[in-house]
């Protein structure tokens, strides 16, 4: 099978982290035909991925697809056995040429895609609201329900050109283009970005969702197996964004803890100069770590009062909410963003 | 006054030696060979003395076949353009991997696949159902012409015009790198301060007005200018979809042109609509443009839905099955296409319950789909089916793009798209149901009446070449693409670090290599057609033995399309003429009131054209001037009373008279 799988993927062995238990046992109680299990084989991180909320949606997709086959694969035969016993040159075929309508069979051909709708239209409320990235993590795994007295690990995410700056607030520390977390630890990571919109993507832990500037996207996550990963920008951003990846990697909790205390050795302090600094657009930035994180400095971040001055997005908008149409906020905004900061 | 410099920097804006990418090798080579072949053309034109006639009889004319026989020539052109950009991509992702860096730079990499996307689209698949639909509708439905021949003209011109600005971005200055939608800040002056998205702009500005007129023209002509007898219900099928289609187009495009000028607003003057600050927001624009965006993908795909109609039903004989229901599916999808415009941005991170609702308001539009494809099959039962170049291509479609829908369907499901989003499987499934459904679709509309437009068939050996070429290749270009998604691959990437993805990208190219043995089999298809065009005639007018009024009428069609304005009994019309034993008259002919050739429409276009070209490059006085001379011309068109004329009564018996003695002589 081993080789089969290899064979079917074309491709050479290399390190990969363990499959997850849960999705394997998930997919064999499925059944799932050989063209899947082949696919399996291969490394499509998506079907086959290390954290519990990835699993669930690389599952969605088996589920979808095998119920969508169901009306799919009768189409595609019916073509074939249609076109092969009604050509022209069979004359014993029966041809009704006024034969164009019967309300049984239109019954039939409406309601058999609306039977399938209607299960997947309910699968997908279910799921879009059990796996909300809003939604903070449930259960570790299909086993193991999460306890709430545990306090997820926060992760502040920047998406820069052309770069990912990472900010653990509890931690007090700072990384660029590497991220850790604990197993089994849910992971809470608040998302945005500096310039222009990015989508952060970490495949083998759970789905994407987009950093844009002066706003925070939220996503929730958790990683059930050590190991490295691949994660990157799912929406392009310019002209470094082929090299816009960073490594992800999932470790037991003693590993993390010494993971940060060697953080908190190295680097400088993340205040608002170093960012300006790394903020510059640059290529393929090698991993490095600050060992403080000025306070604050995500929120003036999302608020946009850190790189341009001019005051914060939120001091903004309430102020254009008091005077009711913004004709107190507007000078002072105005007068706080010269034109030529953008330009 | 002016210091020279000063003076120059008035007249040409930011447009210096520098914009021209003389130092770019590969764009030195590609010029090199278009202005040869440019020349060759050119040279050829005055050789045989055609400057005369491709003004009198093509750039000036109105006449609704001639301008959509001119919309297909655009659509091929760009095809080729925008399929050489195809290829380039997929040789820059089947080498790029590891140490080496491809043979392409980020930024050419980068505009290559927004022009991708924006040539395919905009000015490949628009102008061939555009092209089809206005060869087609008026001949369908009985009608002499559309409803305004001139605003034909100038709509055809105005698209034409802004594929001129695409190509001419490609040799001065530069074409935008933000993707084929521009969203901001990316599109926005901040990060792209030079020319390319004002470029981006202006085209799709220039095109989208041809577009926005063709659809009201479109809608005008079925809704008026039907023949006595059809009733909405007696519509042809392909008649219904691009009513259905127009009436999107109607409503969409003004939508896309205010969300442009919003973003040239944010570009020029300073507004800050979608910038990071002063209370912009991106995300209007993205909600913007996929409220014209995903009708776009209907306005497309509807009226090769009606081909596919066309085609089934003529090449088995048979009645198309379930005509009610097709027109009810029809409508069913025209509406709900504007429902759903938020499955193209799950990811921005909407509540669980407006994800659902746009999930599932996507799924249900699978459902009159599925039907669609339920009463072809179901055409076919009982059939007597002939498989000739259109029948081929239509079942290709089946077995294709009922994979896409399935993979669309997919898509919608909001948990699945956070994982697939914006990765290879979302291209694998775009190009399945736009190539699988559009460009099948097109191809089989063009075999199918190419005979109509030309009076001769296409050879059909080179003809089954082009398709098995497009239909492997599209296999080989496209499935690698499903798996590299699901591996976790996303799009739009220049160089990668993985060995082991290679391969996939190594067939995908192998794929393209067959696909373009398609377009060339499909380009020696044409010119062995023409060389063999007295074997390939069609004297009847009716080559296939087909059901509908186009057919009625001789190959290629006079001028006035109809001596006498048919009478329509059944949806079928021609097939029930034929059946009843229906008398083509030979007398009695009355003088046909025609509309009259005009420059109009095309001068106003260039000047529409001129008028972009001078705002991308800041070249103020060329805007302000071409764009009087636009109004001018506007004004003047319009005291130009001498529009129409009539076809003098002896004039259309010779014609008809010709046309006799051709069906004796093959009768």
């Amino acid at each position: 099978m081993r080789s089969a799988r290899i064979m079917a993927c074309l491709r050479t062995e290399r390190s990969k982290p363990a499959r997850s238990p849960g999705a394997a046992r998930s997919l064999g109680r499925l059944g799932v035909p050989a063209a899947a299990a082949l696919l399996s084989g291969c490394n499509t991180v998506l079907l086959n991925p290390s954290g519990d909320v990835a699993a669930q949606q690389g599952h969605l997709i088996v589920v979808s697809t095998l119920l969508m086959l169901l009306i799919i694969v009768p189409v595609i035969i019916l073509t074939f056995v249609f076109a092969w016993r009604y050509r022209q040159s069979n004359t014993e075929a029966p041809y009704q040429p006024d034969w164009d309508h019967s309300i049984q069979l239109e019954l039939v051909i409406w309601a058999a895609p609306l039977l399938i709708i209607i299960a997947l239209g309910a699968l997908t409320w279910i799921s879009t609201h059990t796996l909300d990235p809003y939604r903070p993590i449930q259960r570790l795994d299909p086993d193991r329900p999460f306890t709430a007295n545990v306090k997820p690990l926060t992760i502040d995410v920047v998406a820069l050109d052309w770069k990912w700056l990472f900010i653990y607030p509890e931690q007090d520390i700072a990384t660029v283009n590497e991220l850790a977390a604990p197993v089994d630890m849910p992971i809470e990571f608040r998302i945005t970005a500096e310039t222009v919109m990015n989508s952060f993507f970490i495949p083998a832990l759970a789905g994407q969702i987009y950093a844009m500037p002066g706003m925070e996207t939220q996503l929730h996550a958790v990683i059930n197996h050590a190991g490295d990963y691949q994660g990157f920008s799912a929406n392009y951003s310019g002209a470094g964004f082929s090299g816009m990846h960073f490594r992800f990697r999932g470790m037991s909790g003693a590993d993390f803890d010494r993971w940060v205390q060697a953080a908190r050795t190295g680097g400088g302090s993340l205040d608002r100069a170093a960012y300006l600094e790394l903020e510059k657009p640059s290529v393929r930035e090698p991993v490095h770590t600050y060992a403080t994180v000025a306070p604050g400095i995500y929120d003036a971040i999302v608020n946009r009062c850190l790189a341009l001055d001019h005051a914060c997005l939120r001091d903004m908008m309430s102020m254009d909410g008091g005077s009711g149409h913004g004709a107190a906020a507007g000078p002072v905004a105005l007068a706080g963003a010269p034109r030529s900061a953008h330009d | 006054m002016f210091t020279q410099p000063d003076l120059l920097k008035l007249v040409f804006g930011r447009l210096t030696l520098e914009s021209l990418p003389y130092h770019e090798p590969i764009l030195v080579v590609t010029f090199i060979a278009v202005a040869l072949g440019g020349l060759a053309v050119l040279g050829a034109i005055t050789y045989f003395r055609l400057w005369g006639p491709l003004w009198r009889d093509w750039v000036t004319s109105i006449d609704h076949k001639k301008i959509g026989v001119m919309y297909v020539v655009l659509g091929l052109v760009m095809l080729l353009r925008g399929f050489g950009d195809a290829v380039m991509m997929r040789i820059q992702q089947a080498i790029s991997f590891g140490d080496a860096a491809g043979f392409l730079p980020p930024h050419h990499y980068d505009q290559l696949f927004s022009v991708h996307g924006v040539i395919m689209i905009f000015f490949v698949a628009m102008p061939f159902v555009t092209g089809l639909m206005n060869f087609v509708v008026p001949l369908q439905i009985g009608a002499r012409d559309v409803a305004f021949p001139f605003l034909n003209n100038f709509s055809f011109w105005m698209t034409a015009g802004g594929a001129g600005l695409i190509m001419v971005s490609l040799f001065v200055g530069e074409f935008a790198r933000t993707g084929w939608l521009a969203y901001p800040p990316l599109s926005g002056l901040a990060a792209s301060p030079d020319v390319g998205v004002d470029y981006y702009i202006w085209a799709l500005q220039v095109a989208g007005v041809g577009t926005m007129l063709s659809g009201v023209n479109l809608i005008a002509t079925i809704v008026k200018m039907r023949a006595p007898g059809m009733t909405m219900m007696k519509m042809p099928i392909f008649t219904w979809t691009a009513l259905c289609t127009n009436a999107l187009i109607v409503v969409a495009f003004p939508v896309l042109t205010a969300v442009l000028a919003m973003l040239s607003l944010d570009r020029y003057v300073g507004t800050h609509f979608f910038t990071n600050d002063l209370g912009g927001n991106a995300m209007m624009y993205i909600n913007l443009i996929w409220i014209w965006g995903h009708p776009e993908v209907y306005i497309l795909v509807l009226p090769v839905f009606g081909v596919f109609s066309e085609v089934v039903s003529t090449f088995c004989g048979k009645r198309l099955f379930g005509y009610a229901s097709m027109v009810y599916a029809t409508v069913v999808i025209t509406i709900l296409s504007y429902l759903v415009w938020l499955h193209h941005f799950f990811t921005m991170g909407s509540g669980a319950s407006v994800n659902s609702f746009f999930g599932i308001t996507t799924m249900i539009i699978s459902i009159p789909t599925g039907a669609k494809i339920f009463n072809w099959l179901f055409t076919m039962y009982r059939g007597r089916i002939r498989f000739e170049l259109p029948m081929l291509w239509t079942l290709g479609f089946m077995v294709t793009f009922v994979i896409g829908g399935m993979t669309g369907v997919l898509l919608a499901v909001p948990p699945a798209d956070f994982v697939l989003h914006n990765s290879l499987f979302l291209i694998a499934h775009f190009h399945n149901v736009i190539i699988g459904g559009v460009v099948f679709g097109v191809m089989a509309g063009i075999t199918y009446w190419f005979p109509k437009a030309f009076g001769f068939r296409l050879d059909p050996f080179w003809g089954r070449c082009s398709f098995w070429f497009w239909l492997v290749g599209f296999y080989f270009a496209f499935m690698p693409l499903y798996v590299l998604g699901l591996m976790g691959v996303t799009r739009r990437l220049s160089h990668f670090d993985d060995p082991s993805l290679q391969v996939w990208f190594q067939i995908a190219a192998f794929g393209a290599a067959l696909i373009a043995l398609g377009i060339g089999s499909m380009v020696i298809q044409f010119v062995v057609s023409f060389l063999r065009r007295d074997a390939l005639r069609d004297a009847t007018g009716d080559p296939w033995n087909a059901r509908t009024l186009e057919w009625s009428t001789s190959s290629p069609p006079p001028a006035y399309n109809f001596a006498f304005t048919p009478i329509v009994h059944d949806n079928d019309a021609w097939h029930d003429m034929k059946r009843r034993g229906y008398v083509r008259p030979v007398d009695g002919f009355i003088p046909i009131h025609m509309p009259k050739n005009t420059a109009a429409g095309f001068v106003l276009a260039m000047l529409s054209t001129a008028c972009g070209f001078a705002l991308v490059w800041h070249m103020w006085p060329l805007a302000a001037l071409s764009f009087a001379a636009l109004l001018a011309g506007t004004i003047f068109h319009t005291f130009n009373y001498a529009r129409d004329f009539h076809v003098p009564a002896d004039e259309v018996s010779r014609t008809e008279q010709a046309r006799t003695l051709l069906l004796a002589r093959h009768a």
